[in-house]
């Protein structure tokens, strides 16, 4: 029997059962935008960044299981324009300074404001007024950054078995928080050993004393960009020495 | 004040990519004047740049008001009444805006003293830090009012373009006003687009 494949901007990609579009995608190499998916993670399907449309319907790349025959439309002016604009949401919603941002240069939200072309936020900034925590001896959270992936989330639950973060609230006020009576990260037992220090596609956990070392130029996504680096996209940072 | 000043001006219509010479006036709000240092940097491209345009207002010619132009480049944000003022009046006079830097584009340095009191700040700085005998809070009529808080140019008024960066490469500006100037649909890839 020859292997079931979807039909990817006309390009036949090849699947085994129970994969999604994502993942089909990823092993045949091909670039399909994401945030809140990571390829060692159960994907949770919130950021909407991966949104194809199969079959002629709007549906999430990361959740959605790959069909025999399925008609995936991925790199299109349509989804492009859309993605962008959910992008610009959320450069707007949080504090995205990236001059001054340790991240910058290796991270995805940017890295993919890059490919998508974003050029402005478009919308009106929302100047959130979140505090960092700077409690912890090795790590720095800073809240102003995070898209609420909850990859951290998963990564502590699952992996680490420790639950530091949850999300809390609803709808606009939805926030991260740290999982102990002072909401402070130092009195929790994370450490930078974890896997939900390293999990982050964007700069809110981030090593102390570390950041800025690797020079303008030389940083993961200024020497090539997110879409070619397909491959290496479950590690968060080129630079990570962990 | 420039609106006054503009009628025969306004009369040259000139077309972006015609042969005719386009006016180019530029200004630095909220920012560091570091876009500006970038579009010098763009080296001995300099004089081919002043064959394709003549400078109206900008740092460069010491114009003070900008008159009827083609292009109009804005660096920075707005922190107070008066770059509202010059950025109102660079769009009424400019067929095309473009807002350049992280600082234009979405308030940048300045626009993190966004979750702080403004009348705190003051305070601090000009009465309360160490080492300040009989300081006052500058009240000089002449200086314009800050706001209490920065805003990106799109929120202000209508911008046609955009160009990121802290600040934009040499090259990146040259390409986005060279594509324009021929009249391209004008693009930034990797590596000329970045936000840092
Ligand atoms: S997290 Fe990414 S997008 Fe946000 S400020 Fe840092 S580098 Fe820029
Ligand atoms: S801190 Fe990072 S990993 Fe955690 S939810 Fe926010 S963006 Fe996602
Ligand atoms: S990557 Fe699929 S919804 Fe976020």
């Amino acid at each position: 029997m020859t292997q079931p494949s979807i039909l990817l901007d006309g390009l036949p990609v090849p699947f085994v059962d129970g994969q999604t579009i994502m993942d089909a995608a990823m092993a045949a190499d091909i670039f399909i935008p994401h945030l809140c998916h990571h390829p060692e993670f159960k994907p949770q399907g919130s950021c909407k960044l991966c949104t194809v449309k199969a079959n002629g319907r709007y549906v999430s790349a990361c959740t959605l299981p790959a069909r025999d025959g399925m008609e995936v439309e991925n790199n299109s002016p349509d989804l492009n324009d859309k993605r962008r604009t959910l992008l610009q949401m959320l450069f707007v919603e949080g504090n995205h300074f990236c001059p001054s941002c340790e991240k910058s240069g290796n991270c995805m939200l940017q890295a993919l404001a890059y490919e998508l072309e974003m050029l402005s936020p478009h919308f009106d900034q929302f100047y959130p007024n979140r505090a960092v925590d700077a409690s912890h001896p090795e790590v720095l959270l800073d809240f102003n950054r995070c898209i609420l992936c909850e990859l951290c989330v998963r990564a502590s639950r699952d992996v680490d078995r420790k639950s530091v973060f949850s999300l809390s609230g609803r709808g606009i006020d939805k926030h991260l928080i740290v999982n102990a009576e002072s909401g402070r990260l130092a009195d929790t037992d994370f450490s930078w050993a974890d896997k939900a220090a390293h999990v982050c596609p964007v700069g809110v956990i981030l090593k102390k004393r570390s950041g800025f070392a690797v020079p303008i130029g030389k940083r993961r996504y200024d020497v090539e960009p997110i879409g070619m680096q397909v491959e290496r996209l479950a590690a968060r940072s080129a630079d990570e020495e962990s | 004040m420039g609106a006054e000043r503009e009628p025969e001006r306004g009369a040259e219509r000139v077309v972006v990519g015609d042969k005719r010479k386009l006016r180019l006036a530029t200004a630095s709000l909220a920012g560091c004047f570091g876009c500006h240092m970038s579009l010098l940097d763009i080296d001995e491209r300099l004089f081919e740049l002043v064959e394709r345009v003549d400078f109206d207002r900008s740092p460069l010619t010491d114009i003070k008001h900008c008159g009827a132009c083609d292009i109009g480049l804005i660096e920075g944000g707005i922190c107070n009444a008066e770059n509202v003022h010059v950025l109102r009046e660079f769009r009424s006079h400019c067929k095309v805006l473009i807002a350049v830097g992280a600082c234009a584009v979405n308030g940048g340095l300045p626009a993190q003293r966004n979750h702080l009191d403004l009348g705190q700040c003051l305070q601090e700085i000009y009465l309360t830090a160490p080492d300040i005998v009989g300081g006052k809070i500058p009240n000089d009529p002449e200086l314009p009012l800050p706001l209490d808080k920065v805003h990106p140019i799109h929120e202000i008024v209508r911008i046609d373009y955009f160009i990121p960066g802290c600040p934009p490469s040499g090259d990146a500006i040259w390409k986005f006003l060279t594509d324009l100037l021929d009249g391209r649909t004008p693009r930034l890839g990797h590596p000329l687009l970045h936000f840092d």
